[in-house]
């Protein structure tokens, strides 16, 4: 599902972010991404939706050859990657159905497959009672459940989560986390940064730890193994 | 060279001078009928080019060579005044020209500035098209629609005014030119060509505006 071979990343600063990752995540894997800050986990994560370019190696999202694909190809292959963020990213004047139904208009869905689906995905995020109101109405927990109904609507492969529990409290970080673990158990593949340890220990997943470019750690039902 | 010749009769001729001279010129040509008409026959040729009128005029002229007496008493052109008024149109078109250029680039600059402010304006919904996988067509074309408005509006304006202007030009009473040979093409058949031209220039305007602003802001 995806894959990453021998990746390097320098910035045009000089920093070395990424120093030779190679990784493999199968389908309908759970990986969490831990790591110090400043270790690289952005970098990372950002490569798998191309929001960056590696300077060396190569990255593979759902048979796709980044490195290789055509820049007008783009666009195909990040309708089948929904990313979740720390700071949420919703459009402040558009309701919660409006900001949701954003990610299928801009593909060009039909009207009327629109508003089916865009029910759908906030009846799965417990949202649908919400969907005529601002996102400045909500409470953190309830816009990142706008932002990761957002990321599912168009039946993605791949969920990329960058701290998407971050900003929230810890009961709250909870029912982020059922979420993910539901849409993961419907098929989706999830790869999060994180730097929440209980969650981590608690949830016993694949846990990948990045430290100064490289991979620290890489286990099965793994631990976050930080004190932090 | 020459688009029509139109026979005037003196009588005709003396006729159309009463009109054009109206309530004023009733005293003045009273008396003049029948013989005592004071004006000759005359022919009143339209050259297609008014570049070739001089040409024309000589061509006509040289008509006389050779008879006795002249059958053609008098060609009269306006001379003088049409080569000064070629003259005059060229250093107006040559300096329109240079202006027009200058008002163009002007335009197409601050375009492209006011799509840049759009464009980082909507910086956040634009990023998130592109997580959501929006095609780079379908995030560019409402800055290129922006843009394309944006011109035309800015040449409607100064097109109205300029057919405006022209019209009322066309309608002055004091001006008129008719007397002195030389006749201003109608409205009709200026006005949808240079309204045509002028929003057509605008939009066109528009459109690189904000492909300049497109292409260095829009990086997708």
């Amino acid at each position: 599902m995806i894959e990453m071979h021998d990746v390097w990343k320098t910035y045009a600063d000089g920093t070395e972010a990424l120093r030779g990752i190679s990784i493999k995540v199968n389908p309908g894997d759970f990986v969490y991404v831990v790591g110090p800050s400043g270790a690289g986990k952005s970098t990372f994560m950002k490569l798998m939706y191309r929001e960056e370019r590696p300077t060396k190696g190569q990255i593979f999202v759902n048979g796709f050859n980044l490195e290789r694909l055509k820049q007008r190809k783009i666009p195909y292959v990040r309708r089948n990657i929904g990313v979740i963020f720390q700071d949420y990213r919703l459009l402040p004047k558009l309701t919660v159905f409006e900001n949701v139904a954003f990610a299928m208009e801009v593909i060009e869905t039909p009207k009327r497959t629109i508003k089916r689906r865009v029910m759908e995905v906030l009846d799965l995020v417990k949202l649908k009672e919400k969907a005529g109101s601002l996102p400045t109405q909500l409470s953190g927990g309830e816009q990142q459940r706008v932002a990761i109904a957002r990321a599912i609507v168009n039946n993605p492969a791949v969920i990329i989560a960058d701290e998407p529990t971050g900003n929230l409290d810890p009961e709250t970080s909870w029912g982020i986390m059922k979420l993910l673990e539901e849409i993961n158990l419907r098929g989706a593949t999830i790869v999060m940064a994180t730097h929440n340890k209980e969650i981590v220990n608690t949830m016993r997943k694949r846990v990948i730890a990045i430290e100064n470019g490289r991979i620290a750690r890489d286990e099965q039902r793994g631990e976050y193994g930080y004190e932090d | 060279m020459v688009a029509s010749i139109k026979f005037v009769s003196k009588e005709e001729g003396l006729k159309y001078l009463r009109e054009r001279l109206g309530e004023s010129g009733k005293d003045l040509l009273q008396g003049f009928d029948g013989d005592n008409n004071p004006l000759n026959d005359s022919f009143t040729v339209e050259v297609k080019e008014p570049r070739d009128v001089a040409d024309a005029a000589a061509a006509i002229e040289a008509l006389n060579n050779g008879q006795f007496p002249k059958p053609i008493y008098k060609v009269s052109y306006g001379k003088g005044t049409v080569e000064t008024m070629f003259k005059v149109t060229e250093i107006i078109r040559n300096v329109g020209l240079v202006l027009v250029l200058l008002l163009a680039i002007t335009a197409i600059f601050l375009i492209a500035n006011t799509i840049k402010l759009t464009i980082i304006n909507r910086r956040r919904e634009i990023s998130i098209m592109k997580l959501v996988g929006a095609t780079n067509s379908f995030i560019r074309w409402p800055f290129f629609i922006e843009g394309a408005l944006l011109g035309l509006l800015g040449s409607i304006i100064p097109a109205g005014a300029l057919l405006y202007g022209y019209w009322a030009l066309l309608h002055t009473s004091q001006l008129d030119l008719s007397l002195m040979l030389i006749k201003l093409l109608p409205f009709s058949s200026v006005s949808y060509t240079l309204a045509g031209l002028l929003l057509g220039l605008g939009i066109v305007i528009g459109v690189w505006g904000s492909l300049l602003s497109v292409r260095k802001y829009l990086r997708v």
